[in-house]
């Protein structure tokens, strides 16, 4: 699955995309999984109540499922106009 | 009906002029301008995601279509590095009546602010901070929700 991350999420990370083997079955999942990994995505991720989420570039919520989905999307509310 | 998300800087001028208004009424438009609200900004940088900023922008424009009887649309939304005093970005909406055009104008603008993947940065001498969405902006979408009947304005030209 390709996962991007857009503004402070991406800064926090240290990347804008990357691929992850997941077998996680929702995004909430797919969090605790990235969380688990390093502290760059405990940072990124300390939140999540202030993230957004997209699923194949359409605005999603954490409890969403992850069935068929290709893409996956993280950024703060956005300040668009 | 056209969305154009681009760096390059535009004219809102000659984009104004090659508006057709399909047999007139009212054209309506809104520039947004980078602003140095406590001075000192030396650049602010616009961050989008490409392909759901063209999606979701489009998406605003179609449901802005059903709801008013548009005659022109056009979203222009810059991205990049941009100096304060430049243009970031532009909407033009055209009706036969000055209401639908002031309405769908105000409508894209308000979905635009909050519902299209676009962060900014702004750069000052001391560093570089992230601009906050504000809870104004998500509360300036509640007025366009379907259930949300607004008074009634006079007929007009």
């Amino acid at each position: 699955m390709d996962v991007l991350y857009f503004a402070w999420v991406r800064e926090r990370i240290g990347v804008p995309r990357e691929q992850v083997e997941t077998s996680a079955a929702t995004v909430s999942d797919l969090v605790d999984q990235l969380v688990a990994r390093e502290d760059r995505y405990a940072a990124a991720f300390a939140d999540r109540d202030a993230l957004r989420v997209a699923l194949d570039q359409k605005l999603g919520s954490m409890s969403d499922s992850l069935d068929g989905v290709r893409e996956v999307a993280f950024f703060p509310p956005m300040t668009g106009g | 009906m056209s969305v154009r998300v681009q760096a390059q800087p535009f004219d809102p001028g000659a984009e104004l002029s090659a508006v057709d208004a399909g047999g007139g009424g009212a054209v309506v438009t809104f520039t947004g301008v980078v602003r140095d609200v406590e001075g000192g900004l030396q650049a602010m940088e616009i961050e989008h995601y490409p392909g759901m900023t063209e999606l979701a922008i489009s998406e605003m424009v179609e449901t802005a279509r059903s709801r008013w009887n548009l005659t022109a649309v056009e979203v222009i939304h810059r991205y990049g590095r941009l100096q304060p005093g430049e243009v970031i970005m532009m909407v033009i909406t055209a009706s036969r009546h000055r209401v639908a055009a002031f309405e769908a104008a105000e409508f894209l603008m308000d979905y635009l602010k909050s519902r299209a993947p676009f962060w900014k940065k702004e750069i000052t001498a001391e560093g570089a901070r992230w601009v906050e969405a504000t809870a104004e902006d998500e509360a300036a979408l509640d007025r366009w929700r379907a259930d949300f009947r607004p008074a009634r304005r006079p007929p007009c030209a």
